[in-house]
């Protein structure tokens, strides 16, 4: 249990996926413009993640080793399909807000990499944790790069004004190059705070 | 004229990179020199291409004969894998230097979501044939043009004083925002 709950804090903070792994850098980006929406695609793609490492772990002993790659990604597509039939029954508006990036969850480098490096290697209750850990962790950087984004640039949080109306709102932070910007800066925050020392390979 | 409207909407307006954030992976992952990210540039735009084409008849032509659309995303991915896969083999066999060239970029382009993106976006939109091509010939087209420049700049940035929390990719992040700021200034250039 123990190293379970080692792994779920990993994915967490320490190889946290989007700040320290740098996968999913598109998700992150494009989604990340209010809190409704980042906390919308961090939960589906968490959802997805966890269902296709606990699947690909217990399948792992039957998917021969050459063609592993094309049965990773038709057990993602199929739990993406799943996903996005869920939320355009039932939460139509967040699925309007992400539109083209539900299907792209299948192309998102985190599924395949903890697929890759983590379920096919382990059992499905250590990959169910790591599922989990990935997916909190990337959840909590696109909750609060939206919280931020959000509050700066629309000056609302949840939809509510919270600023005055004499706030500056900073528009370039709700559009495009305010994600480049966001990212960048809390990498580098998260980079001198991180305890455990950070390997510097960047691809 | 609506084609030349969409290829140029596609590079400067839509960019992939900048406005509409696809293919961020390869961006950051492979531009650090000019040579390579041309190479992924010109690797990228032979498969969206053809991605495109291969993605339309498979929608078109079996997808909604059977009724069956909302297995799009499994239908496309799988598509572009195979395809992927057979165009490495198809280089390897008849133009060994064109493989020496491309062949470390192309498996990468499987995860590239470009591709993806621009095969659904082609659907959600309803082109047609020929307008799918041109889109992808424009997205793609956008892609190698950001991810060159950013290479440029990226080669200048190794050897500037940064500060040491943002040394690797935060400052590209920054350096990309930037970019996208000035890309910012062909919006509404073009309405289709």
């Amino acid at each position: 249990m123990n190293k379970n709950l080692t792994v779920l804090r990993d994915g967490i903070l320490f190889d946290n996926p989007v700040l320290i792994q740098v996968v999913g850098m598109c998700a992150t980006l494009a989604t990340s413009t209010s809190i409704i929406n980042g906390a919308g695609m961090g939960f589906s793609t968490m959802a997805v993640l966890v269902g296709s490492n606990v699947v690909i772990s217990l399948l792992r002993k039957f998917i021969p080793d050459t063609v592993r790659i094309p049965c990773f990604i038709v057990v993602i597509a199929s739990f993406v399909t799943i996903v996005q039939l869920i939320l355009q029954a039932y939460l139509p508006a967040i699925n309007d807000a992400l539109g083209l990036f539900i299907p792209l969850i299948v192309v998102n480098c985190i599924i395949l990499a903890r697929a890759e490096g983590f379920a096919s290697k382990n059992n499905w209750i250590a990959s169910l944790f790591d599922g989990l850990g990935n997916g909190l962790g990337f959840t909590a950087v696109l909750v609060i790069m939206g919280a931020v984004r959000e509050l700066l640039g629309s000056g609302t949080i949840l939809g509510m004004t919270i600023m005055p109306e004499a706030f500056p709102k900073t528009l370039l932070l709700i559009m495009a190059p305010g994600a480049f910007f966001t990212l960048g800066i809390f990498m580098a925050i998260f980079k001198k705070l991180a305890k455990k020392p950070v390997s510097e390979d960047e691809e | 004229m609506r084609l030349i409207l969409l290829l140029l909407a596609g590079i400067f307006v839509n960019n992939y990179i900048f406005s509409q954030f696809l293919g961020i992976c390869p961006f950051l992952g492979v531009s650090k020199k000019v040579e390579t990210a041309a190479g992924m540039g010109v690797a990228v735009i032979f498969v969206i291409v053809l991605a495109c084409a291969a993605t339309y008849f498979v929608y078109n032509l079996v997808l909604v004969r059977f009724g069956i659309e909302y297995l799009y995303t499994i239908a496309f991915i799988l598509v572009i894998a195979a395809l992927v896969q057979f165009v490495e083999m198809f280089i390897k066999k008849s133009s060994p230097s064109l493989y020496q060239a491309l062949g470390v970029y192309l498996p990468l382009i499987t995860t590239n979501c470009a591709v993806l993106g621009v095969a659904v976006t082609n659907m959600q939109n309803g082109y047609n044939f020929i307008e799918s091509i041109v889109n992808g010939i424009g997205g793609a087209g956008g892609f190698t043009l950001a991810i060159v420049l950013f290479a440029g700049i990226r080669e200048r940035i190794e050897f500037n004083d940064i500060p040491k929390s943002f040394e690797g990719f935060p400052i590209a992040l920054i350096g990309a925002g930037i970019m996208s700021v000035s890309f910012l200034g062909f919006s509404g250039l073009i309405k289709l």
